[in-house]
Parts: structure tokens; sequence; C-alpha cells
């Protein structure tokens, strides 16, 4: 059923379409919650790595024969999907990276060269190590200032003590459009305009808003978004980095190689222009051809139907953990997306999640790549269910009794 | 006893089991019972840091017989130091240093030493051999 032109919601029926959800684990039916850390992929991006390598396997952009002209089509055609899901404005403008963590760094590395000592970068409290490390390597290199944007304890930042760190200094503003470890929503378009105002650029870390929130470039005004292909349902070990045009065009190369190339010689090479001037050697092909087609599968449904499940799903698990004695929700901002995040007094995350997964359940726990928050917060860790639109309010009953029973046998 | 029949003593215990929540019914158990190291032996040189969890280990050598005192802020990881203490305590620092600790992967818990749990557990055990090494 097509409603515009888009699929009707139906959980069942896009459960039907992710194998790897129709497995037992320890002979139990598997319950996928760990869906912030990677999603699982559905049988037509399955079907279409399965072809490339079957068929259309050739390096691209050099060849002049028939496979290779396909493989350079069908990557490029990828490029011009993402281009148009993430509504930017030139295909030049998208970069294919190895994922979130290399798009981040290659803006540090690329962007960070026009940088002198004594500017600063902005992040917040609630960032991933993967936009954190990348400035500090930076401000190492180059003698730049990181300065961190304090958080309250609902996990929100604090809108004042942001704008109080935001100065004609700050040459970067890198922030997570949604926290990995908290569900944070941040006001991206409105930190944008703030950015913005005092001559900074803005880079959005966009690894858990990809596949929760419609996501314009344009309209978020941000000068760097990047985003990893595993969390949107596509393959691992590729991502893309959008960057503006003029801003791109200003960064040196990040790394050499062949495809980023002019001419060469021995006593100068000239660059590519862009986007190949930021993709050095042969990339990976088939992974982002198949990311284009997860972004086909998920854009062939409405966001907002997706979203209005999953927020359901994250409303109800939290209302039911709440229910028992000494759980405590670590992150409550008012504006979030599904991930639930919490600990148990007196007892270890870590202990939780072991007698979880004997039950056929993944969710993470730890610190989740974000340390310093968990430092903020006092704790070693926490437990965290992140829900992705395959998942079912049936699943959330199981785990409730899954987690009473493991509370029940630790204590 | 010998360290190996202590380890076959282990294995059978855990074949009565049928199911993984009753072998972690087991584990945690023996993680609440015991109270293996003093509170103030609890310091950052005897600290193992994890991933996942942390783990506290001292060593003493008596009567050529080593005693190892540890702790976990996690039960799970407590308990698995328990069943290793019990195998290795009061043994040669020379029969420590070349046993294979087999049981572990016989009672199916080689996850916990795996590099995907990074618990801790991996670096104790390497902190024991090591002491029992320096001890020889």
């Amino acid at each position: 059923m097509i409603q515009g032109n888009k699929k009707k919601f139906n959980v069942r029926e896009i459960r039907e379409q992710f194998p790897a959800l129709r497995q037992l684990i320890y002979g139990k039916n598997l319950i996928y919650f760990d869906n912030g850390a990677t999603s699982q992929k559905p049988q037509m991006v399955l079907d279409a790595i399965n072809l490339y390598y079957s068929k259309d396997n050739a390096n691209i952009h050099r060849g002049v024969h028939y496979m290779s002209q396909q493989a350079t089509n069908g990557y490029e055609d990828s490029r011009r999907t993402i281009q148009n899901y993430l509504n930017a404005e030139k295909s030049e403008e998208i970069i294919f990276t190895k994922g979130t963590t290399d798009g981040i760094n290659l803006v540090a590395f690329s962007y960070g060269q026009l940088l002198s000592a004594g500017d600063e970068i902005l992040i917040t409290a609630m960032e991933h190590h993967s936009n954190i490390v990348p400035w500090q390597m930076l401000c190492e290199r180059k003698g730049c200032v990181l300065k961190v944007a304090p958080i309250n304890k609902k996990g929100e930042l604090i809108m004042e003590a942001f704008d109080a760190l935001l100065s004609k200094k700050t040459k970067l503003v890198a922030v997570t459009h949604i926290s990995n470890a908290l569900g944070t929503i941040n006001p991206v378009k409105e930190l944008a305009k703030k950015a913005h105002a005092v001559g900074a650029k803005i880079l959005v870390d966009g690894a858990q808003s990809i596949q929760h929130t419609k996501i314009d470039v344009q309209d978020m005004n941000c000068d760097f978004f990047v985003f990893s292909s595993h969390k949107v349902f596509g393959p691992t070990g590729v991502g893309v980095l959008y960057g503006k045009e003029a801003l791109l065009e200003k960064m040196p190369p990040y790394q050499g190689g062949g495809d980023m190339i002019l001419k060469v010689t021995f006593e100068r090479t000239t660059y590519n222009e862009l986007p190949y001037k930021f993709e050095a050697g042969t990339p990976h092909i088939a992974g982002v051809i198949c990311l284009a087609k997860a972004i086909e599968f998920l854009s062939s449904y409405d966001m907002e139907a997706i979203q209005k499940h999953e927020i359901e799903l994250a409303e109800y698990a939290q209302d039911m953990l709440t229910t028992f004695e000494g759980v405590h929700i670590i992150g409550e901002a008012k504006k979030k997306t599904s991930v639930v995040s919490f600990t148990v007094d007196g007892l270890h995350p870590f202990d939780i999640g072991t007698l979880l997964d004997k039950q056929g359940i993944a969710v993470r726990t730890g610190h989740h790549c974000t340390q310093p928050l968990m430092d903020f917060y006092k704790i070693p860790g926490t437990i965290r269910a992140s829900f992705a639109f395959y998942n079912t309010k049936e699943e959330i009953d199981f785990f409730i009794s899954a987690v009473e029973k493991s509370i029940n046998m630790l204590r | 006893m010998t360290l190996e029949e202590k380890q076959q003593e282990i294995i059978q215990d855990f074949a009565i089991f049928d199911d993984w929540m009753e072998k972690y019914e087991y584990i945690i158990e023996l993680g609440k019972e015991l109270p293996i190291i003093q509170a103030d032996k609890k310091t950052e040189d005897r600290l193992i840091i994890g991933c996942q969890s942390q783990v506290w280990l001292d060593s003493s050598l008596e009567n050529g017989k080593m005693q190892f005192y540890a702790d976990s802020d996690a039960i799970i990881t407590k308990g698995i130091i328990g069943l290793l203490i019990r195998v290795l305590n009061n043994e040669t620092p020379e029969d420590i240093a070349k046993v294979d600790l087999h049981f572990i992967r016989e009672i199916g818990l080689q996850e916990h030493l795996s590099i995907t749990r990074s618990n801790g557990l991996v670096s104790m055990i390497k902190k024991i051999k090591m002491s029992a090494l320096m001890a020889v």
C-alpha cells in the first residue's frame, strides 16, 4: 500500500525484510536493541551487495571497459542519491569516507590546516570520543584551543554557557546532532546560526540522526555533516562527509594517492577537483552503491511515521523501566530520540547486559565511547536500549521482564 | 587437591546446569559471597582497568605458595574471579606460571576472556602469571 509515494508503515512488513532479525540466540528469539551501535540490513541491501560482486565488480573512474563503466555509474548515481537525500546543493559536496570517524578526521586535518595557534574549536560535553579526540589532536598539532560547552543533568546543552564560550576566536563548532548515549536532540539549526554569527563554521555529527530524522543540510545550514552507512541500514566501512563547496575548495587534500590527482610528476603534483580531491585510492565501491540502496529503502517510508513509532517504543520502555525500584533514566532531554539509557542502583551495567544477552537481548553496556559524559554523571556506564523502526512493543514487553529477572538475580 | 583436580571439580559443578541462566545464577552467588580483597587494598596500583568492569588484584607468597586477593565492581566478573582464585590459591609459583586454565573454556565462559568483553579478566590472568613468574 502506498500513501502518496510512500509505503504505509507496517512494522511486521518491515521486519520481514531484515533476515538477521529472524534468528535464535542461545535458543531465544533475538531482540535487537543495539541500533545505536549498528543497524541490521534489509534484504534489498544484501541483494545489492551480492549483485555488485557477482556482476559489476570493477574499479571505477579509470577503466575504459564496460564493467568499469557500470561500477562508475553505480558509484556516481549513489553520490546523487545521497545528495538528494541530504538536499545538498551539488553532488560535488558529497565525499565518500570510511564512516563518521573518518569524516571528522578529514575535517580536523584539512580544515585544521587552515587554522592557527589560538583559534578555538567548540564542542559539547555530550560528544562521542570520535568528536573529541580528532580535535584534541588538531589542538596539539596547531596550537588551537578546545572548548567544551556544558550540559545540564537532563542531558541538554546549556545554551547560555554555549553562547558565552562562542567568540570571534571560535573557528569551528563541532556538535552531535543526536547524542548516542542520551538520545538528546541538539538544536543544530539554531547552533549553526549562532556559529555563523561569530564567523565560525559548524560540523554536525549525524551518526545517530541519519536513521531517525529527515536531514536537510541547506535548511540546517551546517558547513559539514557526517554520517556512517552502517547506522542507516547500509554496509559497514563506508560513510559520507557533506561539506559546502566553497569550503571544501579551500581545504587541502587529506590523503594522497590514486584518483585524487590531476597530474603527478616527481617535482609537483596537482590535485583533482571536488569531490575526487578527497577520495584517494580505490574506495569501498560496493559499500557506496549499497548505501544508496539503504537510503532508497529508508526513504520509501514516511519519516514521520517512523519517528512516531520509535518514540512510542522509547516512551513505553522508559515508563515500564521506571516502575522498578532503583532504576534511573540517564538522559531526559525534552527533545529526545529512541534511546533509553539507564542505570540500576547497586548493580553494574555489565552484569545486567551479560544476563540480558543470555536471554537473547542485544543491548549496549558501558560508557558508549563517551567517558567524559559518564564522568559528568559519576557513573561507570549505562545500559542502553536503542530502537529502530523494526522493533516492536512485544519485544519491549519481553525486554522488561528480562530486565526484572536480571535485577532479581543480581540483588 | 592438584591444580588439575580443582579444575575438574569446577567442570563437574557446572555440568549439572541445563541453561545459561542457571550457570550465571551460580556465578552470581559466588560473586556475592566473596569479600576477596580488603577495602584499603583497593588502591590504584592494584587496579586493572577494563573497558566494562574493573578488577583489583593483590598477591603474596606464603610458605612457597601463592595467595591471591581480588575484587571487581561487577558481580559476574567477581564470581569468575572467585573460580580462578579457587583454582590458583595455595599453588606454587612454578605451577601457576605454566597452568592452562582450560576449565574456563570447558564451562563455556571463554567469552569473558575474549577481547570483545575486555572486562579486565584477561589482564588479570596475565598479571597473575607475571606475579608467579616473578616469585619463581
